[in-house]
């Protein structure tokens, strides 16, 4: 009991500098996410979930400070609607115009208790509570200051894009969106930046029948910020989720996925590719997924890929759970680790707990170095170490980065493998 | 061109000698051919020449047109004019094989002093030689080696060569896995390249690809040394006869060949 009232007066500490809003459509799932996470206290390092990733720069009431960069104006080259977030703050200024595009903001959406949103807001936060406790995700619900709401019906013409800048050494944002895809409707999200020295950001994605969902994430190039992020989704029948994270550098970085599929037919993709080099900062990467199967014929694939170096540390949990009666399930699942010294280590915790008959799942976990013999063969051909070795590294990262379907973006998302390459040589 | 004196080679891990004093002269210009017996140290000779890790020279030189090669990195080698096509060329995946080309060819022009080629003079230059060699677009675009038949994967060593041009070209087997037509595109690549610049060292079990590249000279590597040494009838006599004979000269067994 010592261990739960330590983990509660840790939450009432934190809860205690934020501020649960009231009298808008969010007001009853926040309080109901209040009492959750009083209840359930912030995590320990004993807890199984938390055994890797130490909780204790989550819990702290400030966040270690962390300096601000601005990382310039991101997927520039791409028709998108952008918004600004600057330490969490909307910047209107420096936003496209929103209710063009159909977005309204978490704070701006007033008292309507028939707000669209207000079916969604931590209602799938909530579901993803079982069975695995997530204590910031119901903080997160119960004290997030802003967030996007992006309802889609037909295929949206442009990609949203969430520009995070982070100015502020000390900030703390907690933002919470919610997107919802009717039936067969398309968008594809983009998210690029650090949205502060600490950041807690939920992302609930609801997707109707036939709906498609893609999303891109780029996790800047700071050293020193720490960042936990949640997506929870549930997916309808015939419908597609797939979401990309690219994560570079981090002192603590950790990105949860909860995907429910609900409907037959449908289809989850997660992947992420981390670069981790602990040469000037510690880096540290956890990627948390949890996939349940509860209809026909899902199709979900995990793949994961980490690169590490100078004493990088890199965490993959992974489970999928298939329900009975989910029959066809096909669940894929691979991380993999390549370690460019000796000083990095990688740890994989996949789990599969199947209670159907007919279903294939794999799921492999492997941790290496650079293959000397594709090494050899590229040096013969004149190319020097470092550029073979990045060569490498990218042939490592492919099937990871492969999962973005959008040409375009894939190409970006190389660019900036390939930039990050040429600045951590050694 | 290479001049090879007395080498004596040992696996670094292990107590065994492979290369034991073997002395090889190749002049400008020239073509050489290898055979000898499985296991008797032709490969081993291609990737110490190149200078792939695992091996320990323990006595001996070798020369590359005046210029200490054991001494140099892999990458150092190539840039000085070696090529070797790989009697296992290596598959990687994830790095497009035009990428990987463009990055070979640029990285030798770079170490020689050259300004890099454009985006298109590479693409000009590719198309045209991978044309000469039969290789199509599509297997350019696709991952290094990667889903390559045995033969796909020959014709691209040779393409590679064609790009890099270098003075010395080694080639490992590079007829083993190839039907008679590719083996007559390989042959005419190589051809192409021959030049009284260039010198080629080719390490074959079979005459067939000796008809159409015509050796100059042609040595029997048995035991880790050249046993012997002729012009193309010695190939032809190997054909015919096998290794037997020669070794038994040598007072080579043929077990410990
Ligand atoms: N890295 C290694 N580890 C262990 N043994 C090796 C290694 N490299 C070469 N050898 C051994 O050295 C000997 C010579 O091998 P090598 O590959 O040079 O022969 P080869 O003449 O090319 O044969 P083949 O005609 O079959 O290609 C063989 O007995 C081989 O097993
Ligand atoms: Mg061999």
């Amino acid at each position: 009991m010592a261990v739960l009232q330590q983990k509660r007066d840790a939450a009432a500490a934190r809860l205690d500098a934020l501020t649960v809003a009231t009298g808008d459509f969010t007001a009853a799932a926040r309080s109901d996410a209040l009492a959750r996470v009083q209840a359930q206290g912030l995590p320990a390092r004993r807890d199984e979930y938390w055994r890797w990733t130490n909780p204790a720069a989550l819990n702290a009431v400030a966040p270690s400070p962390a300096a601000g960069s601005d990382a310039g104006d991101e997927f520039a080259a791409f028709d998108r609607i952008k918004l600004v977030f600057v330490d969490g703050v909307f910047d209107a200024a420096a936003s496209d115009d929103l209710s063009q595009a159909g977005i309204e903001l978490l704070s701006a959406a007033g008292n309507a208790d028939i707000h669209w949103a207000g079916a969604i807001y931590g209602t799938l936060e909530k579901a993803g509570q079982t069975p695995v406790d997530r204590p910031f995700a119901a903080l997160n619900t119960a004290t997030a200051t802003e967030g996007v709401l992006i309802r889609v019906t037909g295929k949206a013409p442009k990609p949203v894009h969430l520009q995070y800048i982070h100015s502020s050494d000390h900030s703390d944002p907690i933002l919470h969106h919610i997107v919802k895809l009717e039936e067969g409707a398309e968008l594809t999200l983009l998210e690029s930046g650090t949205p502060g020295a600490r950041f807690n950001v939920v992302t609930e994605v609801c997707l109707s029948k036939d709906a498609k969902f893609n999303h891109i994430r780029v996790q800047g190039a700071e050293q020193d910020r720490q960042a936990l992020t949640h997506i929870f989704t549930r997916v309808a029948e015939g419908a597609a989720f797939k979401s990309f994270t690219m994560t570079m550098n981090g002192v603590l970085t950790r990105n949860e996925c909860v995907i429910d599929i609900i409907g037959d037919d449908a289809v989850a993709h997660v992947a992420g590719a981390a670069l981790g080099d602990g040469k000037t900062e510690p880096f540290h990467h956890d990627d948390t997924v949890f996939i349940t199967h509860g209809a026909l014929r899902g199709e979900s694939r995990q793949v994961f890929k980490k690169v590490l170096k100078n004493g990088a540390n890199g965490i993959f949990q992974g489970k999928i759970l298939v329900k009975e009666g989910a029959q066809k399930t096909d669940g894929y699942q691979i991380s993999q680790s390549l370690l460019l010294d000796d000083d990095s280590q990688f740890l994989a915790k996949p789990e599969l707990e199947i209670y159907a008959d007919d279903v294939v799942c794999s799921h492999g976990s492997t941790t290496g170095s650079i293959d000397q013999t594709a090494m050899f063969y590229l040096r013969s051909r004149g190319v020097p170490v470092e550029d073979a070795t990045a060569m490498l590294v990218l042939s490592f990262m492919a099937d990871a980065v492969d999962e973005i379907e959008d040409e375009a973006l894939r190409d970006d998302i190389l660019s900036r493998l390939e930039a990050w390459l040429s600045r951590h040589r050694s | 061109m290479l001049e090879i004196k007395n080498l004596h080679v040992k696996l670094e891990e292990e107590d065994k000698a492979i290369l034991k004093g073997l002395n090889l002269t190749v002049e400008t210009g020239k073509v050489h051919a290898i055979m000898g017996p499985n296991g008797s140290g032709k490969s081993t000779l291609s990737y110490v020449l190149s200078g792939r890790d695992g091996y320990e020279v323990t006595e001996g030189s070798a020369e590359l047109a005046g210029e200490e090669l054991l001494e140099l990195q892999p990458e150092e080698r190539a840039a000085a004019g070696l090529f070797l096509a790989f009697q296992y060329p290596v598959e990687i995946p994830g790095v497009g094989n035009m990428t990987f080309l463009r990055t070979a060819v640029n990285a030798k022009r770079k170490a020689n002093g050259q300004p890099e080629l454009s985006a298109g003079e590479f693409l000009k230059l590719v198309r045209e030689k991978a044309k000469a060699l039969k290789i199509d677009a599509e297997m350019l675009k696709r991952p290094v080696n990667v889903g390559f038949s045995g033969g796909e994967k020959k014709r691209n060593e040779i393409l590679q060569m064609a790009m890099l041009e270098p003075k010395m070209c080694i080639l490992d087997e590079t007829d083993s896995g190839l039907d008679v037509d590719a083996m007559k595109l390989v042959a005419e690549g190589v051809n192409a390249l021959r030049d009284e610049g260039r010198s080629f060292l080719v390490i074959t079990h079979y005459q067939r690809l000796l008809d159409h590249i015509k050796p100059d000279v042609v040595h029997i590597l048995a035991d880790g040394r050249i046993i012997k040494t002729g012009g193309p009838e010695l190939a032809q006599e190997i054909e015919n006869n096998g290794y037997a004979d020669i070794l038994a000269e040598h007072g080579i067994s043929e077990v410990m060949a």
